[in-house]
């Protein structure tokens, strides 16, 4: 499926606006996670990657798709992992004893 | 059929929606964890439905990458905290190395008939792509200490980094007037790639976290490009958020560190500040013993502690986790003071200290704490050192005049834990280290921090 340059920008736009609103209100406390987060979702990429080594397009196809796979599970896999291992980490003083 | 192609766009725009929550839901560390689910579950849902696309016909190439890519993936996600940043450099690299693959076996596809516009955005896809994928191998092997960590710089530097990128740039352009003009493409990922090096040569690690945050506002523009050309919708807002939160932090700390965007943009990162370095000076400083240190801060009601890359280096978060329970257990008010470029990467210190189990609420940003300084019994400084000088604030002639700073020096004493005098990453003399309040504590952190607490738990009391 292919879209249009204006109906591209436009989601392009509307995302990047966004992702400013959303993202300005990110506690600086947890700016490491949150590049680490980012960089997992941005891993989506992988579905590029999926359709163009799945396509049966050649062999170039194939080969830099599956490399592109790869790099971008590895993302996916990692990133949330480490994500969500630093988020637990951060707990409030409240149950700690005084 | 038709009716596949509709549930595959549905599938995406959930995804999209939970990528967003999972963003809105990172703002507060109660409901992060949440966001890191509807991550996730966007991230599976689209992986499912794009397996499940009918224009699939061989999955042995998808399964093998699929698998292997978790191979790699599940160290990554488990190293320890300390290596978070190089792990995120690495990370960045590898997004960057799949966008840039996959825009090449686009461009061979489909050359020599490439539309213009999607030509245009191929080009963006490819440069960005390539030159992040080595500018963050580059970063990466800087802060894992592969690589020498001083900058290295020569005269021209700059002109020779624009001009590289002007030519990739100018490829582009041939690129897209003359799509048949395939000979070029090699030229406009091979320049780039050299050009990611040359970029982070003149970097050092102070300057990383700008650095890495510029890095990860260029992945996300790269991936954005390939929403563009592959008219993936979900691919343009993942990379359009990661695009933003990179530029977000970007600026946040190009602000810490007083330097203009656009002189970040350019890559001008590590000038040689050294040669305004000012007078030597001769002044004496007093410095104290561990356990002269101990009876000031068991003394104190109120304690900020200020930690840089310092502590991350001698790995002395744990004990300073054991010299806050000691201070708090003697009624002694603890809090810490963070500034925003502290260590190698945005956030890098709080991660550290969450891990050594200090409750966030306690540590507080700079513009929190700045105000607390006065009333602060002891100020104690743990591996930092440019962002407490207060010639920021007060000499016009310090190359860091005018970078914010946290206002230690306004704490009735000052302790500085430091391996010796000399100077910090810029070069730059700290008038701090010479005040009749402050004491210097020499020695490594980790260790002068144990004594610490030796003295406080070993002691009466």
């Amino acid at each position: 499926m292919q879209l249009d340059l204006v109906t591209s920008l436009y989601v392009f736009l509307l995302a990047a606006f966004i992702g400013f609103e959303v993202i300005r209100r990110v506690s600086p406390l947890l700016h490491t996670p949150l590049m680490s987060l980012t960089n997992a979702l941005d891993a989506i990429a992988v579905v590029g990657a999926i359709i163009l080594a799945g396509e049966g397009k050649g062999n170039l196809a194939k080969i830099l798709g599956t490399i592109a796979i790869i790099a971008a599970t590895s993302n996916i896999v990692g990133g949330f992992m480490i994500t969500d291992r630093m988020l637990k980490m951060f707990k409030a003083s409240g149950p700690r004893k005084p | 059929m038709f009716a596949s192609e509709n549930i595959l766009e549905i599938t995406y725009l959930i995804a999209t929606a939970l990528f967003v929550l999972s963003l809105k839901w990172l703002s507060s560390p109660v409901t992060a964890r949440r966001g890191v689910w509807a991550g996730e579950i966007g991230m599976l849902l689209a992986i499912a439905g794009t397996l499940l696309h009918k224009g699939i016909v061989d999955y042995r190439w998808i399964a093998i990458g699929l698998v292997l890519g978790t191979i790699i993936g599940v160290p990554l996600g488990r190293v320890a905290m300390t290596a978070v940043p190089q792990r995120t450099a690495l990370s960045h690299a590898f997004g960057a190395l799949c966008v840039t693959l996959v825009g090449t076996a686009e461009f061979y596809i489909r050359a020599p008939h490439v539309p213009q516009f999607m030509m245009g955005v191929l080009s963006l896809e490819v440069i960005l792509g390539a030159l992040t994928f080595t500018g963050s191998l580059m970063a990466a092997g800087k802060l894992q200490e592969v690589l020498p960590q001083r900058p290295i710089t020569y005269k021209g530097q700059n002109l020779v980094n624009l001009g590289l990128l002007a030519i990739a740039i100018g490829i582009g352009v041939a690129l897209v007037l003359h799509p048949d003009k395939t000979f070029l493409f090699p030229f406009m990922v091979g320049i780039p790639l050299a050009f990611g090096v040359m970029m982070i040569i003149p970097i050092g690690g102070a300057d990383m976290p700008t650095v890495i945050s510029l890095l990860n506002s260029y992945a996300g523009l790269s991936a954005a490009a390939m929403g563009f050309v592959l008219g993936s919708k979900l691919l343009i807002v993942a990379g359009a958020l990661d695009g933003a939160s990179g530029f977000i932090l970007s600026v946040n700390m190009s602000k810490a560190m007083n330097r203009s965007f656009t002189n970040v943009l350019f890559g001008a990162f590590g000038q040689e500040q050294v040669t305004a370095a000012g007078a030597k000076e001769t002044r004496p400083v007093r410095s104290a013993s561990p356990e002269e240190a101990a009876g000031i801060l068991a003394a104190a009601s109120k304690v900020v502690i200020v930690p840089g890359y310092g502590m991350a280096v001698a790995q002395a978060q744990h004990k300073v986790r054991e010299l806050y329970d000691a201070l708090t257990k003697r009624g002694v008010d603890v809090k810490f003071g963070i500034h925003p470029v502290a260590g190698r990467m945005p956030g890098h210190m709080n991660v550290l200290l969450a891990e050594a189990d200090i409750p966030y609420d306690k540590l507080l940003e700079m513009d929190d704490i700045n105000g607390d300084f006065p009333q602060t019994d002891v100020a104690l400084i743990i591996g930092a050192n440019d962002v407490t000088n207060p010639a920021a604030r007060e000499d016009q002639s310090s190359p860091i005049y005018g970078m914010p700073i946290l206002d230690v020096d306004k704490a009735r004493t000052v302790m500085v834990i430091k391996r010796s005098m000399g100077a910090g990453f810029a070069g730059i003399e700290n008038p701090l280290y010479y005040m009749d309040r402050t004491l210097m504590l020499f020695g490594d952190a980790k260790a002068f921090v144990g004594s610490i607490v030796r003295e406080l738990s070993g002691g009466h009391g």
